[in-house]
């Protein structure tokens, strides 16, 4: 009951923007709240079933719009001919080099002999693949630099670019996980801060994967254009029919478009999160989470199910990258900040409810509705607080400049009030 | 000659850069891993509450400015700082009055208190964001530099000039004296052993009569100190802007971590690790090699090993290495 009236109060403030603002509006944060509902969804996967602390959010979801680029882009032929295979070449001998190194760790003898050998591998393996590397980098970004300079995708349609948006965020997190799960629970959180910087900062200078802060635009779409919705004439007809002009009825009827796509994908996620959580895999999940040490004791492999899980809710962030990037139709790696993908996907799991999944949904879309909406209404009760003040004054135009900066504080505000006084959430853990 | 040559250069581009820094981070740490071994949680509003003491200490220092007071050859900022300390001190001890304490009493796990933690940056930052806005505040004055470049070559008649900056001879020497003061109070004086305990064995500690909300008041104190000093600094010798300083956070936990949480001597060690393999990882030694290697050798490229963009991966590399071999810190910080 509790559950129905909260999403009915989060989908009526939706509505009334609807009505008091613009239906343009309204279904962008529809949009948006759906894809953060589905990040939220993997960040409750690993914290509420399992207890796992990852701040590297930012990292996977980026990684997922990389894939949208890789996936839907048409090739760039001259760019492949060019350094293509080189390129390929010097990322097999990194790996080579990797797996080398921590093959070497696990078969020598113990001592110094066995550390000497390895950082000795690792520096001359570091040269060679720079030696491989950097001129097929350099070859690749001089072809055609103002428009492509970069390899290209696949040219597949962007749909697939979802799952494999997932599953490259899978293979990070497994990356990750290895090293360090099963260290203390700051630890991993340090850790998944500083990869998602990283995952961030290769975004920004490797321009010959998808160009870097240059900016991939254009991304083929799955639904139509608005354009080609305003020439045809069965569009526009239904659109008058509906006492629409064309150009909003277009604009709308592909965020509908998104939306259906977007809603389609999140019930199947939920549906698959449920189901995990009510079978006996999600209540050892649960058991490890609220008691390690028994739960090894019986048995349970406690290190391989956090790993499990956490690769598992960073394929499902990676996804819900996939699907944003998608949206904007562009990848932007200037545009990933921590607050905005991190810390503000885990004040929607928070305070939506940690270890229940309708929680993280309705964190997802109450929680990206206030990030748009606090905006105005902060400017708005700027105005007001300062309508006594002299319009010329500099106080006034501070505070009404300052208004824009009101969503952090009000995050924040927001994420301690539930931590202190219902440090379950909206919708509790069953 | 082309020996002191490439040493000058070294020292230019390398040492003394990377020595400022590691002190700004060393000053960071240490208020990451007071924070750990008092209050035991890994605080992420640490970069925003250095943010928020430097903006303090600014304000002052253009009201000072704009009354004509000065400091001669230095930074008015420097007159500034206390009053800077002394907001960011009030901010936290009441954040902690109003936020943390609650947490305190009910015994939560660490974890929750790092989530609350990240509410805590959220206002700080939006708080920074709000007062001074969003940009590029440039408020150091006096001297730029303490050696010119040019001034350097004409004296010692190398070709590679020397430029020590007022600002980075002013972060080495403050942190000496800062360090200097914070072991002395540590390691002398009653309330620093009686932190000390508290941090070793808390129950013991309580069972001896310390006052656990004292010592709690002052470590949050030291911390606000240690965070403005650090914020000031670094915005002295880099620039003031509020994002930096939450992207400081990582470095400083790496270095932090690397010490060994905990720990206040790794914290220092563990500043000058994280800063000095940043700056030999992402500097181009061309320059300093063509120096020192016969003209046969000379290299072609920039013999640069990462770019400077990925200076983020080297701490985190080396945070990663040390969790790995050795996960309590080169200096046995505490593995809860």
């Amino acid at each position: 009951m509790r559950v129905i009236l909260l999403f009915a109060i989060v989908f009526g403030l939706i509505l009334l923007t609807g009505f008091t603002q613009s239906w343009n509006v309204a279904l962008g944060i529809v949009n948006m709240g759906l894809v953060s509902a589905i990040m939220a969804l993997g960040v409750n996967l690993q914290w509420g079933y399992a207890g796992l602390f990852n701040v590297g959010v930012m990292g996977f979801v980026a990684l997922g719009g990389l894939a949208a680029v890789l996936i839907g882009q048409p090739p760039v032929g001259a760019a492949w001919e060019a350094g293509g295979a080189r390129i390929l070449g010097g990322l097999a001998v990194g790996i080579a080099v990797i797996v080398a190194a921590v093959l070497l760790w696990k078969r020598l003898p113990v001592g110094r002999a066995r550390a000497i050998a390895m950082v000795v591998l690792l520096i001359a393996g570091f040269f060679v693949y720079r030696g491989v590397f950097d001129p097929a980098v350099e070859a690749i970004e001089s072809v055609n630099a103002a428009t492509e300079g970069y390899l290209g995708g696949l040219g597949l349609p962007i749909l697939i670019a979802w799952p494999v948006g997932g599953l490259l965020a899978a293979g990070a997190a497994w990356a990750i996980g290895k090293t360090a799960l099963g260290l203390r629970s700051d630890y991993l959180a340090i850790a998944t801060l500083g990869i998602a910087e990283i995952i961030i900062s290769v975004m920004r200078n490797e321009d010959w994967l998808a160009r870097g802060v240059k900016n991939v635009i254009g991304l083929p779409r799955p639904v139509p254009y608005e354009v080609d919705l305003q020439q045809s004439q069965a569009f526009v007809e239904r659109a008058a029919g509906a006492g629409l002009d064309p150009v909003m009825a277009s604009t709308l009827a592909v965020k509908l478009a998104y939306a259906g796509f977007f809603v389609v994908v999140l019930l199947v996620l939920l549906w698959l999160a449920q189901a995990a959580l009510a079978s006996p895999w999600g209540r050892m999940m649960r058991a490890i989470r609220d008691n390690e040490v028994a739960a090894e004791a019986m048995g349970k492999d406690v290190k391989a199910r956090h790993l499990q899980i956490f690769v598992l809710g960073s394929a499902v962030c990676g996804l819900a990258g996939a699907m944003m990037t998608t949206l904007d139709g562009q990848l932007t790696p200037s545009s990933y900040q921590p607050l905005r993908f991190t810390f503000l996907v885990w004040v929607m799991v928070i305070v939506g409810g940690s270890g229940n999944n309708y929680g993280a949904i309705l964190g997802g879309f109450l929680i990206w509705f206030l990030w748009v909406q606090v905006e105005p209404v902060g400017i708005w009760l700027m105005e007001t607080l300062s309508a006594g003040l002299d319009p010329a004054s500099p106080l006034r135009a501070h505070l009404l400049a300052s208004a824009a900066h009101m969503r952090l504080f009000t995050m924040g505000l927001l994420l301690l009030l539930v931590l202190r006084f219902s440090p379950r959430g909206l919708i509790p853990e069953r | 000659m082309d020996f002191l040559n490439g040493f000058v250069a070294l020292l230019n581009f390398v040492v003394i850069p990377a020595t400022a820094y590691g002190a700004q981070l060393a000053l960071g740490a240490l208020g990451v891993t007071l924070i750990y071994g008092i209050l035991r949680f890994s605080n992420f509003a640490h970069g925003d509450t250095m943010a928020f003491g430097a903006m303090a200490t600014i304000l002052v220092t253009w009201a000072f400015q704009s009354m004509g007071l000065h400091l001669w050859g230095l930074p008015t900022a420097l007159l500034a700082l206390p009053f800077g300390i002394v907001v960011a001190a009030l901010l936290v001890l009441g954040t902690d009055r109003v936020v943390y304490r609650f947490y305190r009493r009910h015994k939560v796990s660490p974890v929750i208190l790092v989530i609350v933690s990240m509410g805590v940056m959220f206002v700080y930052n939006g708080l920074v964001r709000f007062v001074i806005g969003p940009d590029d505040q440039n408020f150091a004055d006096g001297a730029r530099f303490l050696i010119n470049a040019r001034d350097f070559r004409e004296m010692t008649g190398l070709d590679e000039g020397l430029a020590f900056r007022t600002s980075q001879a002013m972060t080495i020497i403050t942190a000496v004296i800062v360090v200097a003061i914070l072991f002395w109070f540590l390691n002398r004086t009653r309330t620093g052993k009686s932190m000390r305990a508290f941090s070793d064995n808390e129950d013991l500690a309580l069972l001896s009569g310390i006052n656990p909300e004292r010592v709690v008041a002052i470590t949050w104190i030291i911390v606000a100190a240690l965070a403005t000093v650090a914020g000031v600094l670094y915005g002295l010798d880099k620039s003031f802007k509020p994002f930096t300083y939450f992207q400081l956070l990582l470095p400083i936990f790496a270095a932090a971590i690397v010490g060994g949480l905990g720990s206040p001597v790794g914290a220092i060690v563990g500043g000058f690790v994280v800063a000095f393999s940043e700056v030999t990882i992402t500097y181009a030694w061309k320059k300093v090699l063509e120096y020192w290697l016969p003209a046969a050798l000379e290299p072609e490229g920039l013999v640069q090993l990462l770019s400077t963009d990925y200076k983020f991966a080297v701490s985190f590399a080396i945070l990663v290495i040390v969790l790995l071999f050795r996960p309590t810190g080169l200096f046995k910080g505490k593995s809860v």
